[in-house]
């Protein structure tokens, strides 16, 4: 009987976990469905799911209408710049504040994390000055500093989730065999910590692609990244859904790609530490 | 053909840069739309002629107006020629944000641009922005359905006969519905069309001292009598719909008649997405017997921001990107029907164009339009869908967002007037208008 009302439960919860799923996977699958269909047919009512004409003609306007590979460095280079960036600064911050704490790292966390509630838009144009004033406008250096500051109170803060599992003994031990404070933190920490930066590494290159406020507004011709390129497909007359669903796949192919190989330390990563 | 555009444009790159004359790279902001995506893929003409080269920023609409205010507002030097509208030039112009195209070369001839589009992109009568193409509103309707309802389309119809019309050719049991129309909250989407409809009902946005006017019996007159026409003969959660949701009916067989802009006359005509490609027919944007049609006129025009590095070579890309000869070069490349309509006057006196069906039906919508005199009664602003003035943008979207939930019942016409009325007049006194 009880085994009997475990399978029942094992089944329950599988069902439940498959279901949540793929309602959660749905909009990216309409959307790869709805790019290899025509203009036409992506508007259709009742909405055609398998049975329609599957054309790459989508592709093929995209590819031609846009340099493709242009926006696509750019996002890795911001990206994978703002990430290893926000990644050196807040290693040395989650250490201190993980094993040198003051009586008022708590506060600092907790206003760090404040930051990210500031409405963006509220200092657009302060920071449109700014970006003036440094002839950093429309440049991959001026985007990935300003993605590093927006990310960082995340990286810290899961950095510094990650550290406080590791017991303070072990770095001690170090320091007594001798270790100073760059062995200490480049060959005894980070080596134990290495699923936790992975994934905090991961979760923020999936958060620089994906960022879209700052990367339209702060960027022209020469350093739009994946975001503006989708962007552009976008018309308020005229049919261009298919297209558009055509630059959003090609746009997400890159991160689902490394979400997909990486999975399994994405998820070790994030049930290790920060959010477990 | 791509490989000798590029050996021409290279060849013509060789040839300015041993004159000396000299080659500079401008950056135009464009929005996306079928006309602004053809002249991206005909830049290497420009190229081969003058030896600059373009670098595109393509943007859908809201975020291109968004992009390029904060950039011209900050002097932010980000692009060098931006596409812009009707509503942005006068205001933009005024500022002095905006390099005055009082220079043109006599070959562009200035005279030629149609003049209710020059005039809408001008301040105090300097042109401070070359319209590439423009465009009014009108009746599209379906031949077949309105000949099933016994009924037979004027050219130039009432409001009464429109609604007439669209509840005779409802037929809620297969899905058609006699007219689509924009509900959508927004200043652009519905905002503009009830506004574009209030005119020809005599109502107006402010008096001569700048006071709202929608507790005016003209008002409450137009919202009831869309909602009741909407109600009875619209589809269903037409509150929700803007342009591209009535397109997308209207292609698939839906409307028996949508009143929107005079650029769908070329979707809802191909065949290739259409599926009543055949069977329709223009006519003038509605009227209520008072002198003043509901149509309504805009233009997606080309501007240079003031400070730009690039001014010369920026000015010579709007020259050729608006000139009577890039039409020509689209109507070789790609058939008359694709040529940007509504900017010149000489396009519609080539018979090649106005063999084109719906040619004269845009033309006459574009002049019937008057955007200094678009209301009954007199009014202090330019502008027929929308009020030349900076607040307006605002006020409009939080009005239609009013209006749009008494379209879908959230709450009475009465209501929402008064909301507008309460929302208008406050946001002015905050400007220091009243």
């Amino acid at each position: 009987m009880a085994r009997s009302n475990s399978m029942q439960l094992k089944m329950l919860t599988t069902v439940a976990a498959w279901s949540i799923g793929l309602m959660i996977f749905f909009p990216i699958l309409w959307t790869i469905l709805t790019s290899f269909k025509t203009e036409a047919q992506a508007i259709a009512s009742p909405p055609l799911f398998l049975n329609f004409d599957w054309t790459l003609e989508n592709y093929q306007v995209v590819q031609e209408r846009s340099n493709y590979m242009r926006f696509l460095w750019n996002s890795v280079f911001i990206a994978g710049g703002s990430t290893l960036l926000g990644v050196l600064i807040a290693v040395p911050a989650a250490w201190s504040m993980a094993f040198v704490p003051s009586k008022r790292t708590k506060d600092i966390l907790l206003w760090m994390l404040s930051t990210k509630m500031l409405p963006a838009v509220g200092v657009l144009y302060p920071l449109y000055l700014i970006f003036i004033e440094l002839g950093v406008l429309d440049t991959r250096l001026g985007l990935i500093v300003v993605l590093m500051l927006i990310n960082l109170p995340i990286i810290v803060w899961m950095l510094y989730t990650y550290f406080k599992e590791i017991p303070g003994e072990i770095l001690e031990a170090a320091r007594m065999d001798g270790a100073t404070l760059k062995s200490e933190i480049f060959y005894v920490l980070m080596p134990m910590a290495v699923p936790g930066i992975a994934s905090t590494i991961l979760l923020n290159v999936i958060l620089a692609w994906n960022e879209a406020f700052w990367t339209l507004n702060l960027t022209a011709a020469k350093a739009a990244p994946l975001t503006a390129f989708i962007a552009s497909y976008s018309s308020p007359e005229g049919l261009f859904y298919a297209k558009l669903s055509a630059a959003s796949t090609m746009a997400i192919a890159p991160i689902l790609i490394l979400g997909w190989f990486s999975q399994k330390q994405l998820v070790r990563g994030l049930t290790f530490g920060a959010v477990k | 053909m791509k490989l000798k555009n590029t050996l021409l444009a290279a060849t013509a790159l060789s040839a300015v840069s041993a004159l000396g004359v000299q080659a500079d790279v401008i950056t135009v902001a464009t929005v996306n739309n079928g006309d602004m995506i053809r002249m991206q893929g005909l830049t290497d003409d420009f190229t081969a002629k003058t030896g600059h080269t373009v670098e595109w920023v393509t943007l859908e609409e809201n975020v291109l107006r968004q992009r390029v205010t904060t950039d011209i507002t900050t002097k932010g030097g980000s692009f060098d020629v931006m596409t812009i509208g009707m509503y942005e030039t006068p205001i933009w112009g005024a500022n002095g944000w905006l390099v005055p195209l009082d220079d043109l070369s006599a070959e562009y001839d200035v005279g030629d641009l149609l003049p209710a589009m020059a005039g809408g992109l001008s301040h105090e009568g300097t042109l401070y922005a070359a319209p590439f193409y423009g465009e009014s509103s009108m009746v599209m309707y379906r031949t077949d359905l309105m000949e099933a309802a016994g009924m037979e389309m004027p050219a130039a119809p009432s409001w009464s006969f429109i609604a007439k019309a669209a509840r005779a050719m409802t037929d809620r049991d297969n899905e058609v519905y006699g007219v689509c129309i924009r509900g959508k909250a927004g200043w652009g989407e519905g905002g503009a069309f009830i506004t574009a409809m209030s005119n020809s009902f005599g109502a107006r946005w402010f008096d001569e001292d700048w006071n709202a006017q929608f507790d005016s019996r003209e008002w409450s007159d137009t919202l009831n009598f869309y909602v009741n026409m909407m109600n009875d003969a619209g589809p269903p959660g037409y509150s929700t719909n803007g342009f591209n949701e009535n397109l997308s009916l209207f292609q698939q067989g839906k409307c028996g008649m949508w009143i929107d802009a005079t650029v769908a006359a070329s979707f809802v005509t191909n065949p290739k997405d259409s599926t009543v490609a055949d069977k329709v027919d223009f006519a003038l944007a509605p009227d209520n017997g008072l002198g003043v049609r509901s149509n309504w006129l805009w233009a997606w025009a080309l501007a240079i921001p003031a400070g730009t590095q690039q001014e010369a070579a920026a000015k010579e890309f709007l020259e050729w990107a608006t000139s009577k000869s890039y039409i020509e070069l689209v109507a070789a490349k790609e058939g008359w029907a694709n040529v940007p309509p509504g900017a010149r006057t000489s396009l519609y006196k080539n018979p090649n164009y106005m063999a084109v069906p719906f040619a004269q039906m845009t033309l006459d919508s574009i002049l019937s339009a008057d955007p200094t005199n678009s209301t009954v009664d007199p009014s202090p602003y330019v502008g027929i869908q929308f009020a030349a003035i900076p607040e307006f943008a605002g006020i409009a979207t939080e009005v239609s967002q009013e209006f749009s939930a008494a379209y879908a019942g959230q709450q009475t016409v009465a209501e929402a007037l008064a909301k507008a009325q309460a929302i208008t007049n406050e946001a002015m006194e905050a400007a220091g208008y009243r």
